[in-house]
């Protein structure tokens, strides 16, 4: 086997450049994917920060997000609390998380007995396929999480600029 | 430069749940891309969001760089009073960018 293609030293971004080379040069845009990506490990350490020690619940909270993704650039994902929002008893904050893009935040939504319903809705960027977590914290201490697998076919994050 | 999209109703009645939309207009580089030439290119993302009503706060979100392009958020409030909400983006490099919308509570 030649240097050439021990998997070590054959990177993707020598691939790419090679086919840059073998096309028109400068035609093929070259993406230089970093290795850059949060771990598992690091999705349950973002975890353990928000809840500490307490015992964290699957219910409650619903994650709206497309199961298969194309463009992982701009994924419109909601995410919602069946629990009502009275001054005694509500959502104080939402937080996502991730468990592949380069870091594992995604956002923390704080919100007040006066929102009415537990829900916000924004877009989002998946580095991969992945799961999504959404925990929420109730004004009595308690949390609440769900995740949901992703499948994205076109990758955000990492890729080069135009 | 930094254009803001806020949607709120203009009337509501007392108590009811009403929802409200925002958009920002920004690039959110999120700070893990390369150029051509292998450069990182910074990180450029709003990094919170504020929204008050009559001066208290009502809702805040911590943004991360896995917000998409131009920040969009929608969330819900009870009318409760007529006033005027107010909105501000706050981000890297200074960024700091204001909205206000106003209700008819009847």
């Amino acid at each position: 086997m030649s240097s050439m293609f021990d998997p070590i030293h054959l990177s993707r971004r020598h691939l790419l450049q090679l086919a840059g080379t073998l096309t028109a040069a400068g035609t093929l845009p070259l993406i230089t994917v970093r290795p850059v990506q949060a771990t598992p490990a690091m999705l349950t350490s973002a975890i353990r920060n928000l809840v500490g020690e307490a015992n964290v619940r699957v219910g409650k909270v619903r994650l709206d997000i497309p199961p298969l993704v194309e463009n992982g650039n701009t994924v419109p994902m909601t995410v919602s609390v069946d629990h009502p929002m009275t001054a005694e008893s509500y959502v104080k904050s939402i937080h996502v998380f991730n468990e592949k893009n380069p870091q594992p935040n995604v956002a923390n939504f704080h919100l007040t007995p006066r929102a009415g319903r537990a829900q916000v809705a924004t877009r989002i960027r998946l580095a991969d396929s992945q799961k999504v977590v959404a925990i929420a914290k109730l004004s009595d201490g308690s949390f609440w999480s769900v995740s949901v697998d992703v499948i994205v076919t076109l990758a955000a994050c990492t890729e080069e600029t135009p | 430069m930094a254009a803001a999209l806020v949607n709120v109703p203009a009337k509501a009645k007392r108590g009811a749940v009403i929802e409200i939309k925002t958009l920002m207009s920004h690039v959110m580089e999120p700070g893990y891309r390369h150029t051509a030439a292998g450069e990182m290119v910074p990180r450029d993302i709003v990094t919170s969001f504020v929204c008050r009503f009559n001066g208290t706060e009502i809702f805040r979100a911590d943004l991360f760089p896995a917000i998409a392009a131009n920040p969009f958020l929608s969330f819900f409030t009870t009318a409760g009073e007529s006033g005027r909400f107010e909105f501000e983006w706050i981000g890297d490099n200074g960024f700091v960018a204001n909205a206000s919308a106003a209700i008819t509570v009847e």
